[in-house]
């Protein structure tokens, strides 16, 4: 786990997976529209981790603001008219940080348990008025008919995908140039601080609450502008953005790819998203079950995801070697 | 009522231990495929259907505490919280593998199924019968808690693990036992409700979002809290569902969200 007294410059490694996301452009056209998805719940991942990883804050509820931006980029669309895509964004992230601030600084006071079941509660609640208002977000049915104008009036959004997959590209690269400057920050030191011991960050008079607010409202807007990204990418608006199960969803992601690591939010997606694209279409039974012994094999037995993994059987060799070497002297 | 015989199991795992346990809708769900499969395969009368589901549960989750559960004690809510997303998951997909995609039939038999005649006014049999069994319960885990030895020493053990390990309560088989009459009392649950709450593949994840409301309000380790609160929850669910139906259950939550920003241990939670 990377900390504050790691080097903060961008290693050689970490360029490895914009060359693998270009190279996937060319290699795979017919596969762009999944692309696009899976660099859009990367994003959403990632700000997920943002929170549950380095903050430690336990949440049920993060499809709230992922729903809440697909929405508003949705319906201002659909309803009012709004298509410049960079207007829906702006939209998006403005209601997400909203809802992240209001609902952060209250809930925020609460841990464990109560925590738990408030951002769960909210998320539910924000799932029944989508149903609800079907005059607004179509409710049951879902919002169609989402027009999103070509960016920057240049590019439109072609049948293909190509568009939106270099437009996620590009919103996830800011994302991840925001969130690394974050966490090799003393803010981002403060957070693994709040997380590792909540009592002594208190005690070294580290403002806990606020910050947390803070990054609560970060990660909501992230997570609002991920859901708008997905709304302009299907031209559509459906319910399972809200509620308890894209929540599950986003956690699982960010544990099969690893808690708390900047690139565990890479990994997971594209491991659960391309499995879930070849499983669930054929055996949906299958898919849940092997999900769930999954799920339950990394917390017991690989609590830092595939990365964590990979970190093991590297520091394994790195010994084996080390040990050959002292053996040969 | 079958709410708070669901979620008393729910406060005895998640209170008395402890353990976030978002799985214990999976227990619920076991007892009533049990008590179906019992009644209608096997022709097992009704009481012996119910105690089959209650034993069989409570079996059936001493292998999941030995195997998997007892590992996950001390460790952060984070891992409890996602293991048992994983459990939730496993026994839905089998579930809808072993009994399919259709809601498992439930026929009660005749003597529950008639209007009882009381006060004047007409009640149906069964949910008499149900109220009578719930009453029945909390009052003996009330008594047990409060007034056995048995009670007394999970108390310790859980206020202070080492400390009553070192005087000589053997934490592990407490641990398993209580966690056996939680599950259990979720499979009693599942099985008395399976005729008002349908028992299908879905079930864990779609009534998990009452049982943690319920708990929550009510409070950890308390068993008075879960059953005031599965009466306030049942009460203005009800209410609201035929007065305001276009609210739909927003209230409900909206409800919890006040309660909890009020008393955030819940309304007769100890603090811990």
């Amino acid at each position: 786990m990377s900390g504050y007294t790691s080097d903060p410059r961008i290693r050689w490694t970490e360029w490895l997976p914009w060359l693998a996301a270009i190279a996937f452009f060319f290699a795979m056209p017919e596969y762009l529209s999944l692309g696009a998805r899976i660099l859009i719940y990367i994003l959403t991942v990632l700000s997920l981790d943002l929170i549950l990883g380095y903050a430690g804050i336990i949440t049920l509820g993060h499809s709230a603001f992922f729903g809440l931006g697909a929405y508003t980029a949705g319906v201002l669309s659909a309803k009012y008219g709004l298509t410049d895509p960079f207007l829906q964004l702006l939209a998006a992230a403005v209601a997400a940080a909203a809802l992240g601030m209001a609902t952060g600084a209250v809930i925020l006071r609460t841990k464990a348990l109560t925590l738990l079941m408030l951002t769960l509660a909210i998320t539910s609640i924000l799932l029944e008025i989508a149903n609800k208002a079907s005059w607004l977000t179509g409710g049951a049915d879902g919002l169609s008919g989402v027009k999103t104008d070509p960016i920057l009036g240049m590019f439109k959004f072609d049948i293909f995908g190509r568009t939106a997959f270099i437009y996620c590209l590009i919103a996830l690269f800011i994302g991840w140039l925001v969130v690394r400057r974050l966490i090799y920050s003393p803010f981002g030191a403060m957070l693994t601080g709040i997380r590792e011991n909540t009592v002594r960050m208190h005690a070294i008079g580290a403002p806990v609450y606020w910050r947390l607010v803070l990054v609560y409202t970060m990660s909501a807007t992230m997570a609002g502008v991920a859901g708008a990204l997905l709304t302009q990418v299907n031209q559509f608006v459906g319910l399972n953005v809200l509620g308890l199960e894209p929540s599950g969803d986003l956690l699982v992601m960010l544990i099969l790819g690893g808690v708390g690591r900047l690139y565990g939010a890479f990994v997971g997606p594209v491991v659960y998203l391309i499995a879930q694209d070849y499983l669930a279409k054929q055996y949906p039974e299958y898919w849940y079950f092997g999900i769930g012994v999954l799920l339950i094999v990394v917390v017991l037995f690989a609590r830092g995801g595939v990365l964590g993994l990979v970190d093991k059987c590297l520091q394994a060799l790195s010994r084996h070697r080390n040990s050959a070497k002292a053996s040969a002297r | 009522m079958i709410l708070y015989v669901i979620s008393v199991g729910l406060s005895v795992t998640m209170g008395l231990m402890g353990f976030i346990n978002l799985a214990h809708g999976v227990f619920a769900m076991a007892g009533g495929y049990i008590f179906a499969a019992a009644m209608a395969r096997f022709g097992a009368p009704f009481a012996v259907a119910v105690i089959a589901a209650f034993l069989g549960v409570a079996a059936a989750s001493v292998v999941l505490e030995r195997l998997l559960y007892s590992r996950l004690y001390r460790s952060g809510e984070l891992a409890q919280v996602l293991f048992s997303i994983g459990l939730i998951l496993v026994s839905m997909a089998s579930a809808r593998m072993i009994f399919g995609d259709q809601a498992a039939r439930v026929l009660l038999p005749d003597y529950l199924r008639g209007q009882l005649h009381m006060l004047g006014r007409d009640f149906p049999t069964y949910r008499v019968v149900l109220i009578g069994i719930s009453a029945v319960i909390i009052v003996l885990l009330w008594f047990g808690v409060e007034r056995t030895r048995w009670g007394a020493m999970v108390r310790a053990a859980v206020d202070n693990r080492a400390m009553a390990q070192s005087v000589g309560i053997n934490t592990s088989v407490l641990f398993m036992g209580t966690f056996a009459l939680g599950s259990g009392l979720a499979g009693l649950g599942g099985a008395l409700g399976a005729d008002i709450l349908p028992v299908q593949w879905g079930y864990p994840f779609e009534h998990l979002v009452y049982f943690l409301i319920v708990v929550a309000i009510g409070g950890l380790g308390s068993l008075r809290g879960p059953f005031i609160a599965a009466l306030l929850i049942g009460v203005a669910d009800t209410a609201c569902k035929y007065w305001i139906p276009e609210f739909g259950a927003f209230l409900i939550y909206a409800a919890t969200i006040a309660i909890l920003l009020w008393r955030p241990m819940g309304l007769f939670g100890v603090r811990a």
